[in-house]
């Protein structure tokens, strides 16, 4: 190394980094107030503060505030650290940041004043929309022109996945926001028609919902997967065949998954039956990032016991597996008939979202944040493993008091009687689901606490630590 | 299955899409099955010092998981409708499976012949009529159908438009929308006279002049709520079978549909109220309106 050397840019890494556990905390606390609204109704204290204005508030943070910003952090230092090569023009890196920021503040506050476009996970009106797209172009940009400046020949796994993330993302983020814009409330408020109709507008949302979840929630995520898991266990990614396999696979077959949405509504039958095959398909795709995953700790299995970080990894693959296998069963349609608009649902998103996304996230960023600040470790090993053990136990209570509530309001809503008519009443099953909602609540609850401790933890972390960037390596011989 | 219906562009496009997209699936895992693999050896490639991949081969039970889906996805749409128009040899749909549903559903049809106050003593179809109630009415009109603010109590035997059977079929099976229009105009010193001349019917009044000034004011000619109270302010039931206008309440009783207090009775007059029964005759069919105008009646008639 030459003192000359250039560095790899761990500011804009630092920048989302840190900005992932803020949004985490604010997403999942919207999240603890819907939960509550659901237990005690009279906390809708104001418009603006009503459930269905913060539902959405919940999931855009979430998703793309929380999310969004670990995807930022682990791709844009993966990418460099695998290309050896420092991240490709920092302006539009600095951009994307700030913009990010932007749009988020924007989703804050125009999702709470009422303005939403009614699909799910795209509510954001039509500038935001236009913000969104200019933010992810640049992120593109940023991202591949990075891959370009790459030292090595092979392009490593991580950057398959997030790479697609960035593409497809992007067609379905055009896709969906495709809307007319209305001035009829003046220039200040905008508002906007969907441009479809009908059925082919569910159709072209859920083909854009359920691929926010296969690409944003999955695919980025299974790219986090793929540089933190082999990092921190310190072993070779289990197979190389089986990376490039269930990568084909899995992003082709998610593209058909959508219709599963869309049971036994107007949607055609043939495209129903599509929705549902495909999802059948993808449980393979989908296990091989866990069998992957997992496998690579084979032969360090003692690790597990005494490193947190691992825990969160390897806990993180668990959910995903169970996730993905509940996810295909529940769009078979006679299982769909019982699940579909229940708690059930709930449940099922939860497991993938805290079980799977949040969890990955989370240790992959106690790998980073040190490695950010000039540390050897976090402030505290001990606080990591209490974080785990609060989080899982908040899991777990979360969704198995939701797969319970969501099957038994299943139940309640078809149980007829000799004579025909419904045995219960739609408010029979919204009182026997309060006890479930009471322990959803103390299981988000504990999850939000959990990040609050690693917020601690980081901060102080962050107080002990200087912000360093290192230099960019030079690769390996290659063989 | 129309032959007409298995050709064409679009329908062979969609069907061959889909049949190329799922056999490919497994063409793709059979092609990678001549990769050449070395156990515990990885495949030289190395990133950040440390990252390496091992040249395992693929999980067997876990490519075998992969072809039974696929071969599944085949089988399932040989039976099922899924490639384009053709509807699967096992002759499923959606449309078909509701029509069954419906025809295998008991009805209500026996008791379509009976009339309603007989009905209203027929326990057993009170039974199936309460279990009706409680799926369609009580958002409204609450579990002992004594309703809410807005929402016509069911058992107290008043009643806006009849409880003749007939009328009581008649708002079930159609619906009802209710409309009184809003008063501003008349200023707020005589719409509070007027509130507190109807509230002094109930004895609810404390201030006997303001109730004497509503007296003098109900009766003058710019004041329209005679058009549908009536002249003895008895509503539109009492003035008789052809009197247009449907649905006013009786001013005289102490029957408040949404409240009796003063700021209550002076909204309801300033801005006027608008209310809907919606429309269940299509929904429901004729077996299940009349089932529950039988249960509705009985509700009132002990």
């Amino acid at each position: 190394m030459s003192e000359t050397q250039t560095t790899y840019n761990y500011k804009v890494v630092r920048q989302f980094a840190v900005m992932t556990v803020i949004w985490a905390i604010v997403g999942m606390l919207v999240g603890v107030v819907i939960a509550a609204q659901l237990v005690w109704p009279e906390l809708n204290l104001a418009p603006w503060l009503s459930y269905g204005r913060l539902r959405p508030l919940h999931t855009n943070a979430v998703i793309f505030a929380f999310g969004g910003c670990a995807l930022f952090a682990t791709s844009y230092y993966a990418v460099q650290r695998t290309s050896h090569a420092r991240i490709f023009c920092d302006w539009l890196a600095a951009f994307t940041f700030w913009g990010w920021q932007l749009v988020i503040l924007l989703a804050a506050l125009s999702l709470p004043l009422g303005y939403t476009t009614g699909k799910e996970y795209a509510e954001l009106e039509w500038p935001i929309d236009i913000l969104i797209t200019l933010v992810w172009v640049a992120y593109a940009v940023v991202f591949f022109g990075t891959i370009a400046k790459r030292k090595v020949p092979h392009i490593y796994v991580a950057n398959w996945f997030f790479g697609a993330m960035i593409i497809a993302v992007a067609l379905l983020h055009l896709g969906n926001s495709a809307e007319i814009p209305v001035f009829a409330e003046g220039w200040l408020t905008p508002r906007s028609f969907s441009a479809y109709a009908g059925v082919q507008d569910a159709m072209i949302q859920w083909w854009y919902g359920h691929n926010a979840v296969g690409f944003f929630l999955t695919a980025g995520f299974l790219g986090i997967m793929y540089y933190f898991v082999p990092k921190q266990a310190g072993r070779p990614v289990y197979s190389y065949r089986l990376s490039v396999v269930h990568f084909w696979a899995l992003i082709f077959t998610y593209m058909w998954a959508g219709p599963h949405h869309l049971h036994y509504t107007a949607l055609p039958d043939w495209t129903q039956s599509i929705g549902m095959l495909f999802s059948l398909i993808l449980l393979a795709p989908s296990w091989g990032g866990m069998i992957n995953g997992i496998m690579t700790l084979s032969g360090a299995w003692h690790k597990l016991r005494d490193d947190p970080i691992l825990k969160f990894l390897i806990t993180s693959l668990s959910f995903y597996g169970m996730s993905t296998f509940e996810g295909p069963m529940m769009s078979i349609k006679s299982v769909n008939a019982l699940s579909h608009y229940t708690d059930w649902t709930v449940g099922h998103v939860h497991s993938g979202a805290l079980g799977w996304v949040a969890m990955v996230s989370v240790g992959a960023l106690y790998y980073l944040l040190p490695r950010l600040f000039g540390r050897q470790q976090m402030y505290s090993i001990k606080l990591i493993t209490v974080h785990f053990w609060v989080a899982t136990i908040g899991i777990v209570l979360y969704v198995a008091s939701m797969w319970i509530a969501g099957v038994m309001q299943g139940l309640f809503w078809r149980a007829p009687n000799s004579d025909g008519t419904l045995q219960y009443a739609f408010v029979e099953a919204v009182k026997a689901t309060y006890p479930y909602w009471t322990v959803r609540l103390i299981g988000g609850t504990l999850f939000l606490v959990g990040m609050l401790i690693m917020a601690y933890n980081m901060f102080k972390t962050i107080a002990v630590g200087r912000s360093e960037d290192a230099p960019v390596l030079i690769p390996a011989a290659q063989h | 299955m129309n032959v007409n219906d298995l050709i064409g562009f679009w329908n062979i496009y969609v069907a061959g899409i889909v049949l190329v997209a799922i056999i490919g699936c497994a063409v793709f895992l059979w092609s990678q099955g001549g990769a050449t693999y070395t156990i515990g050896k990885t495949t030289g490639h190395s990133w950040d010092e440390t990252l390496e991949e091992y040249n395992n081969p693929l999980p067997k039970w876990w490519s075998w998981l992969f072809y039974i889906t696929v071969v599944f996805a085949l089988g399932y749409l040989v039976y099922f409708p899924g490639l384009g128009s053709f509807p699967g040899l096992g002759g499923w749909s959606s449309g078909k499976q509701w029509q069954a549903e419906q025809d295998a559903a008991p009805n209500f049809q026996k008791y379509l012949n009976e009339d309603i106050p007989a009905l209203a003593k027929n326990s057993a179809a009170l039974d199936s009529g309460k279990r009706l109630f409680n799926t369609y009415c009580i958002q409204c009109h609450a579990v002992d159908g004594k309703g809410s603010k807005g929402f016509p109590n069911l058992t107290d035997g008043d009643w806006l438009y009849g409880g003749e059977p007939a009328q009581i079929e008649e708002s079930i099976r159609n619906g009802r929308n209710g409309v009184m229009t809003p008063n501003a105009y008349l200023g707020d010193d005589t719409i509070r006279d007027l509130a507190n001349y109807v509230r002094a019917f109930s004895g609810l009044s404390t201030d006997s002049a303001s109730a004497n000034r509503g007296r003098a004011a109900y009766a003058r000619d710019d004041v329209i709520c005679k058009t549908c109270h009536g002249p003895d302010l008895k509503g539109s039931l009492a003035q008789g079978g052809d009197f247009p206008f449907q649905g006013a309440p009786n001013l005289t009783d102490d029957t408040w549909l949404y409240g009796s207090d003063e700021a209550t009775v002076i909204e309801t007059i300033t801005n006027g109220r608008s209310n809907t029964m919606p429309t269940w005759g299509k929904f429901l069919g004729e077996d299940k309106v009349h089932l529950l105008a039988a249960y509705v009646y009985s509700l009132s008639n002990k």
